[in-house]
């Protein structure tokens, strides 16, 4: 049995180390995304009810139908939420990632990432800042206008942009910021730095006026997290071609709902193993504490499923005033991360490390052995609809979204006359 | 002479596995000694053990 689990294994790592994410452009959610219609609403996470969603789900759905014109006041979109007209489904179902909410609606625009590797695609939505935010269930006036400028604003010029640069290689890119001090997930300064000098040149040429682009220059400029919404879906398109590997016991999904958290494992295809999401341990913004603090959201933890984001802390020293603790830390988070996981990144590589490559590619049955979980960089929503991102630490899943996995799989291959 | 006592007249050089306490009491008293980093497989969790052993054997 454990040679065919290496086997198998040994495809799901080279698949990842020879994934070619790249940036093809910006299409529109309802058009681009499969299966999407306009009474469907994606979220972060593993699939729940309206019912069981946290508050800052719940205000992101609020604001995504109010975006939509679907509702004209929270009232009436709490309403038309709970009456079972609106589809809520994971974006994980639909080929896309959502960071925090992670609430994708019809007519969104979307950065489209294809992994040259494979022919697959992955999208996620535009960055919108920090704050008061959708993503992190908020949706006020300053909110819905923010998506609308968005739509007719940022992501046509960008398009005009991205048409003239052409295909951006975000593998290499991303091997560029990890040797800047970005891990990927929670620090994407340098991203956002090296992603505004690739567009800038074509940005002053596309036929908008010279405040529109003036706009959304300073718009990226202001948001440090802009990249992250290219560095997730970059990492969703890298690991996708691992959704179904026969007897390979590698995470090809992690990703949280605000309620629960959810993983999903190579050779048990499309099954969701979940239980309740964790507190963030972490610095709050002044005036919140832990009791404002919201359970663990987002898909943004694809990061790590793919080997950046906490499991690169090394190579971003600079994180930690931002998630607490000490640089040491920051190394030791990634050296025990190396226990988990199958092989070193070809691509991402760690001067802080001595230019070792990031560890990659999440094996549950050395999760289980070891009983070290995998470490997770990430943002704070607050627990109410409405507020947004009240601080930044650090979290592990549960342990038993790896115990119930280790249990299906060994069921599995007995029912399948593998094992005894 | 007991090959005990033998041991006790030399030098000691100690690796220490499971309890710290028992590594910190010797450095206390400027004995080498390190601690293993270890913990039981699974942690000692029965359950999980006997899964992670019946993906091991080979049928």
């Amino acid at each position: 049995m454990q040679d065919l689990i290496k086997k198998a294994n040994k495809q799901a790592l080279e698949n990842l180390q020879k994934a070619q994410p790249t940036l093809i452009g910006i299409g529109v959610a309802l058009k681009d995304i499969p299966n999407m219609d306009k009474k469907t609403i994606l979220h972060a996470g593993p699939p729940i009810t309206w019912d069981n969603m946290s508050g800052p789900l719940k205000g992101a759905v609020i604001g995504g139908l109010i975006y939509e014109g679907l509702a004209s006041n929270e009232a009436e979109a709490r309403t038309l939420a709970a009456s079972g007209e609106i589809k809520f489904e994971p974006c994980h179902h639909h080929n896309t990632v959502g960071p925090m909410a992670g609430v994708v609606t019809s007519s969104m625009p979307v950065w489209i990432i294809e992994n040259k590797a494979f022919g697959n695609l992955a999208y996620c939505t535009l960055n919108e800042g920090l704050g008061k935010v959708l993503r992190y269930g908020a949706f006020s006036e300053e909110v819905i206008e923010r998506l609308n400028w968005i739509e007719k604003t940022l992501a046509p010029v960008l398009t005009a942009a991205l048409k003239l640069r052409g295909d951006i290689d975000l593998k290499s890119m991303i091997a560029q910021v990890v040797q800047m001090g970005d891990e990927g997930h929670n620090r994407n300064k340098a991203g956002t730095s090296l992603f505004i000098r690739e567009m800038a040149p074509y940005i002053v040429l596309v036929d908008f006026s010279n405040e529109e682009k003036a706009d959304v220059l300073k718009f990226m400029h202001s948001n440090d997290h802009f990249f992250l919404n290219l560095t997730m879906p970059a990492c969703k398109a890298a690991i996708d071609p691992n959704a179904n590997i026969k007897y390979s016991t590698i995470v090809s999904i992690m990703a949280r709902n605000g309620t629960e958290f959810g993983i999903k494992v190579s050779g048990l295809g499309d099954r969701w193993f979940t239980a309740p999401a964790e507190i963030i341990d972490g610095l709050f913004f002044p005036g919140y504490d832990k009791e404002d603090a919201n359970p663990d959201i987002g898909d943004s933890v694809i990061t790590e499923t793919t080997g950046i984001g906490g499991f690169a802390m090394a190579t971003a020293p600079a994180i930690v005033q931002f998630v607490g603790g000490t640089p040491q830390d920051a190394i030791q988070y990634t050296t025990s991360m190396y226990e988990i996981t199958e092989e070193e990144s070809n691509a991402y590589k760690m001067p802080t490390m001595n230019f070792r490559g990031t560890p990659t590619g999440i094996d549950i049955q050395k999760v289980i052995e070891t009983q070290i979980l995998p470490i997770i960089n990430t943002g704070i929503a607050h627990k109410d609809p409405g507020v947004g991102q009240v601080g930044a630490g650090i979290v592990r899943p549960p342990m038993k979204c790896f115990e119930d996995a280790l249990e299906a799989f060994v069921e599995l291959m007995a029912s399948e006359g593998m094992i005894d | 002479m007991n090959k005990i006592n033998e041991l006790f007249s030399k030098d000691l050089k100690v690796i220490n596995m499971g309890l710290e306490s028992f590594h910190k009491d010797l450095k206390s008293q400027d004995v080498d000694s390190i601690q293993m980093n270890w913990r039981p497989t699974a942690g000692g969790n029965e359950k999980m053990m006997a899964l992670l052993a019946r993906l091991k054997t080979k049928k």
